[in-house]
Formats: structure tokens, C-alpha cells, sequence
């Protein structure tokens, strides 16, 4: 029973989020649900890199620039019209495969495009590969070189999308077809589809999570938390800390890779201004709100604060506030927004089973 | 490539380069005291330009550039004793992020006091259009003044680590803060001392620089990761061969620029930066901090 009462969050959160559809239904608010939708995908790069900041110590300042992989790679490859290869013999097979479909597009041009789920694991693959490759010799740095390495990758993704002709340079991608999941649910951004988007994007959140905590209650991150703690006394015991560091790495990319994905067959297109480093900065500034080794509070934070910054609460302070909130809970509560006294006894409830 | 035409994109090199190697020098100040590096260093060059500008409306430039400089260095010290005293015990982890916060707000804080427009000091001397004529490269006279003003600055600091009893006792900080503690040293005042050094040499280059390369509320993020590189490069710490390493992504820069688009221009120093941590992970980062401000 002990090892079942660590799912029962996601239980709890599956309810909430059934509870609130029904709430903004009933009150007509349903355009809410559009920048819930959003932030959920945002959430997924915040629990990727709370699993490597948290638990595995790593600060990553680059992961919004995974986060544009992830989507640039979708919108490429399902607008690229290869409408004048359509006779070799390459796009025959893969028309005949359906990995390539024939669609009008907004403006009613024919065009013939990767279907999305190739393209999706296609996302997946180079991000992973990226972040392989990337994380390889960067991993083995720590502290400020770790960060400034990571930050130098995001600003490069972000030079690249924003130069490259045919990833639309300032205007980025546009005009991204919806994704057909299974027959009959689709990621996408029109409003008849907000509800089961909704429950989409929470559907995505929840099994990350499910993931994660199970990835942080196993062996896999006992040995993280050990690394976390003393990166040496962890070696000496006969953690290979690099490795499980490299792998923790490529995982929270390709997290970032999936929300990456998703939001940009949610919205239909993707600009250069996702891969920023201010972009990178807000997702470490929520795993720092939400306590750095703290999954439940990360999602949780990456929610609300990317709904109250969709929202424009914050007007033209948004990055301003950002900043701020870094700094006091650097300062006055490094364990996060659930654990300041005060509200600890909220955070006993939320997340003292995700620490096992 | 022409003589002449090499000497000018050598100028400008030298004339950007010196500029990251005060960058890098300002980390290099704050990084031996506190063993953090500052992620708003590129910011103090911004403010002193930007305060210098305002103060330049109502007084002559000169008296407008020291006041920025004084104002900014009292900013850097009240930035240490508010933001990063309080944190002084943390993890690196926690005191990366408290300056990238501090970074943050310092951006955003010029945004609305600011805008977001180009703003510029005049030329030092001259005109925009008034030049000096070298080995057949024209330059402004501009250029003379940041390399004069850099090596002000590197000269200076020599001498105040080297001779003054305040130098000394930074350099004894950074070498064994427990040793300079009992030696009757106020550490926590030597580690003010360095933001605040840090801060006015920044916001006295931010000023020299400010009439070439313009200023914008969003320039100090890419300033930082110059000077990062550069700071990288000569090893951390080592604030003598930072004047050389900025030197030289100066020049790889300007003549990259020349040969190639200059949307390439940006990404040269974030190139270096990786090819420095990936190959040489270990080797540049000895612990060189002992000598560190010894050799600044």
C-alpha cells in the first residue's frame, strides 16, 4: 500500500482537472481553457527540468532551446510541401506508407507533407540526439560552466531559427496542420476542439508525471539524489555519475521536446521568440518557485505562472516579475513557494510522497 | 584583403576586444572574491552608459561620465549587500540563479526607465564623421579613447592590487579569507569592494563604448557572454591574460564579420565558448584564483 499512496496526486489532480473543465463550463468561461492547455505544455519542459535541476543538481539555461527543436522540427516537416518530389520514388513509398499526406492548407494550395506522427518521432529522435550529443561534454561541467555551456546552446538554437530561410527566420512557422492522435482526437487549436484539448494536454501532463515520479522513486533516483548531494561520495559508492546525469539530461529535452511539439500543432505555428533565453530562464525560475526537488510544485507553478503570463496579468512587468520571484525565492524561500512555513502543511499534502 | 583594409578590421577588433576584456576583467574581480560568477556584469556596463546619458543632458560629459560611474558603483555595492550577502552561505546553484534574477531586473528596470530606443553618448572628440588616418584605415578618433580608457583601467587595477593596502587586502581574501579574516580583514566589506570595482570599471567602459557601439536596454546579456568566453579563455581568474583573450575574439571576430555575413558575428564568441568547455574542460580552469588578482 506504502508504494501506492504516491500516485494518489495524480489521482487527486486527474479529479481537480475534471472538477475545473466543469466549473469554466458551466460559467461559460471556457476560453480559459485555451492558456490552460498552453501552460500544460509548457509544464512538460518545467517537470523535465525539475528532474535535472532537482534531482540531478544540473542547472540547464538551454532548454527553451530544446523546446524549439521539438516544435521547428514538426512545423518543418509537416509544411515543407514536396509537392515536386512527388513522383520519386522516396515519397511514393512513404505516400503508400502514409507517413506523407496531400492536404490544402489554409490559402487552399495543395500540399504534400510529412504526416504528423513521423514527424513527431522525428522531433523526438533529433532532440534526443541533440541533447546526446550536446550533453556529452557539457555534462561533465559543473556549476557556471554548466550554466553558461547550456545557456551558449540556447542562444545558438535561437541564432539558427531565427537566420535559417526555411524555418521562416522572424516570422517563424506558421500554418501547422492539427495532429491526429488516434482517429477522432486531435491536438488542435480551433475552438469546437477546447474541451479535448484540455484533456489532452492533461492527459500528456499527468503520464509525464507519472513518469517522473516513478523515475525519481527508483534506483534511477536514489542515485540522482545522491549525486545531487555529494557528487563524489556518489561516484565513490559506484554511481556512474556521468551517465545517469547524460541520461537525465536527454530525458528532460525530450520532454521539452514533447511540449515543444504539441503546442506547436496547438497553436499552428512556432517563432523564434520560443527559443529566447529569457524563454529558458522563466522555466528555471518556476523550478526554483515550485522548490527545485519538488515535481508536484514545478507542475504546479509552470501552470499557474505561464496561465497568469498567457493571461497578460503581468502587462509589460512580465519579465520584470519573473526576475523578481527568482531572486526572493533564492533569497528567502530556496525551498519553494510549498515550503515556506506557512503553507507547509499544504506541502506535506502535495509532496511529501514525491520524495519517497 | 588589402593593407589598409586589414588594418581597419584589426582596429575595430582591438577596439570591441578591449572592451570584453573589461568585461571579463569584472568577472574575474567578483569571481575571486565570492567564487560566483555575476551573470548582470554585462548590465553595469548598460546602466553607467544609459545614467551617463540622462546626466549628460543637464551636465558637461565629463562630469556626466564620473557621476555614472560613481552611481553605478554604489548600485553594484548595494546590489552585493541587499541581494547576494544575505545569500552568502548558499550553493552555486542558488547564487547562478540570484544573478540571473539580478540581470533580469536590471534589463527590465532600464526598459521602463529608458525605453527601449538606441540611445548614445557624442564622441569623446570630434564628430560621428571626424577621422584619423593610419597605414591609409580610417577610424574615428573614438577608437583611441577606448583603447586609452582600457588600459587606464587594466593599468590602474594593477596598481591598486599590487601597492595600495586595500588591494592587498582583496588579494588576501581571495587567496585564504580565513587567514585575512585573522589578519583583522573585514572579508564581507572586501567582497562589497569587489562588486562595487567590478561595477565602475564596467560603467566606465559601458561609457567609452557607448558613442561607437550605441546603447539599448538589451545589450548587456550578450556583453556578458563575451566576456565570459574571454574570462574562459585566459582561465578564470587570470585577469592578465583576459586583456589578451578578449584581444584576441575581438579580432577572430572582426575578421569573421569580414568574411562572412555578419549575422555570424554572434555566434563566433558563443562558438569559442563551447569549443573552450568541450576541449578544455579541466585545463583552463585550475584553480588560478590564488594568483588571480595578483596578476590583475
Amino acid at each position: 500500500m506504502m508504494g501506492l499512496r504516491r500516485y494518489w496526486p495524480i489521482a487527486a489532480t486527474a479529479l481537480a482537472v475534471v472538477v475545473l473543465q466543469m466549473v469554466l463550463s458551466m460559467t461559460g468561461a471556457t476560453y480559459y481553457m485555451t492558456q490552460i492547455t498552453m501552460s500544460a505544455y509548457y509544464a512538460l519542459v518545467v517537470i523535465g527540468l525539475c528532474l535535472l535541476m532537482g534531482y540531478a543538481g544540473q542547472a540547464s539555461l538551454g532548454h527553451a532551446g530544446f523546446f524549439a527543436i521539438g516544435g521547428y522540427t514538426v512545423a518543418f516537416m509537416t509544411t515543407v510541401n514536396l509537392l515536386a518530389w512527388r513522383d520519386t520514388g522516396l515519397i511514393r513509398a512513404l505516400h503508400s506508407l502514409g507517413l506523407v499526406v496531400q492536404w490544402r492548407n489554409l490559402y487552399g494550395a495543395e500540399v504534400l507533407s510529412f504526416s504528423p506522427w513521423p514527424a513527431f518521432i522525428a522531433a523526438l529522435v533529433l532532440t534526443g540526439l541533440i541533447a546526446f550529443l550536446i550533453g556529452m561534454p557539457v555534462i561533465r561541467l559543473k556549476g557556471h560552466y554548466l550554466a553558461m555551456a547550456t545557456l551558449g546552446f540556447g542562444l545558438i538554437v535561437y541564432r539558427i531559427v531565427l537566420g535559417t530561410k526555411a524555418l521562416g527566420q522572424a516570422d517563424g512557422l506558421s500554418n501547422v496542420p492539427p495532429f491526429h492522435l488516434i482517429p477522432g482526437l486531435e491536438v488542435n487549436g480551433r475552438t469546437p476542439f477546447r474541451i479535448e484539448n484540455y484533456y489532452i494536454a492533461w492527459i500528456t501532463v499527468l503520464v509525464s508525471m507519472l513518469l517522473a515520479v516513478n523515475l525519481v522513486n527508483s534506483r534511477v533516483g536514489r542515485a540522482l539524489r545522491s549525486i545531487h548531494q555529494s557528487e563524489e561520495a556518489a561516484h565513490s559508492l559506484g554511481v556512474n555519475t556521468y551517465r545517469y546525469k547524460l541520461a537525465v539530461f536527454v530525458l528532460s529535452a525530450l520532454f521539452a521536446a514533447v511540449g515543444g511539439a504539441l503546442l506547436t500543432h496547438y497553436n499552428g505555428s512556432i517563432g523564434p521568440s520560443e527559443a529566447t533565453v529569457m524563454k529558458s530562464v522563466r522555466y528555471v525560475a518556476m523550478v526554483a518557485i515550485g522548490g527545485m526537488a519538488n515535481l508536484w510544485g514545478a507542475m504546479l507553478m509552470a501552470i499557474v505562472l505561464n496561465f497568469l503570463s498567457l493571461r497578460g496579468v503581468f502587462g509589460s512587468f512580465d519579465d520584470a516579475i519573473f526576475g523578481a520571484i527568482l531572486i526572493a525565492f533564492m533569497l528567502f524561500a530556496p525551498q519553494g513557494l510549498l515550503r515556506v512555513p506557512r503553507l507547509r502543511s499544504l506541502a506535506t499534502l502535495l509532496s511529501r510522497r514525491s520524495h519517497g | 584583403m588589402n593593407f589598409p583594409l586589414i588594418v581597419q578590421y584589426g582596429l575595430s577588433g582591438i577596439t570591441v576586444g578591449s572592451i570584453y576584456a573589461i568585461v571579463a576583467v569584472g568577472f574575474n574581480i567578483i569571481y575571486s572574491t565570492t567564487g560566483i560568477i555575476n551573470f548582470a556584469q554585462g548590465e553595469f556596463l548598460i546602466v553607467g552608459a544609459m545614467i551617463a546619458i540622462s546626466l549628460y543632458q543637464i551636465v558637461p560629459l565629463w562630469l556626466a561620465i564620473v557621476l555614472a560611474v560613481i552611481v553605478t558603483t554604489i548600485l553594484g555595492g548595494l546590489i552585493e549587500i541587499v541581494f547576494l550577502r544575505p545569500a552568502r552561505d548558499a550553493s552555486v546553484l542558488r547564487l547562478i540563479v540570484i544573478t540571473i534574477g539580478l540581470s533580469i531586473l536590471i534589463r527590465e528596470a532600464m526598459l521602463h526607465i529608458w525605453d527601449e530606443k538606441v540611445h548614445f553618448l557624442p564622441y569623446f572628440t570630434g564628430t560621428s564623421t571626424s577621422t584619423i588616418t593610419i597605414f591609409g584605415a580610417h577610424f574615428s578618433p573614438q577608437v583611441l579613447w577606448v583603447l586609452g580608457v582600457s588600459t587606464v583601467i587594466v593599468a590602474g587595477l594593477t596598481v591598486f592590487f599590487r601597492f595600495t593596502l586595500l588591494g592587498r587586502a582583496m588579494r588576501a581574501c581571495a587567496d585564504d579569507r580565513m587567514a585575512a579574516c585573522l589578519c583583522g580583514i573585514n572579508d564581507r566589506w572586501m567582497v562589497t569592494l569587489s562588486f562595487m570595482l567590478s561595477a565602475g570599471i564596467g560603467a566606465l567602459a559601458g561609457c567609452v563604448i557607448s558613442p561607437v557601439t550605441q546603447t539599448q536596454y538589451d545589450m548587456g546579456a550578450p556583453l556578458a557572454i563575451k566576456g565570459f568566453t574571454v574570462a574562459i579563455l585566459g582561465g578564470l581568474g587570470n585577469s592578465m591574460a583576459a586583456v589578451i583573450a578578449g584581444l584576441l575574439l575581438g579580432l577572430l571576430e572582426a575578421f569573421v564579420v569580414s568574411q562572412f555575413a555578419s549575422a555570424y558575428k554572434e555566434a563566433v564568441a558563443i562558438v569559442v565558448l563551447l569549443l573552450v568547455l568541450v576541449i578544455r574542460p579541466t585545463g583552463l580552469f585550475v584553480r588560478r584564483e590564488i594568483g588571480a588578482l595578483r596578476a590583475a
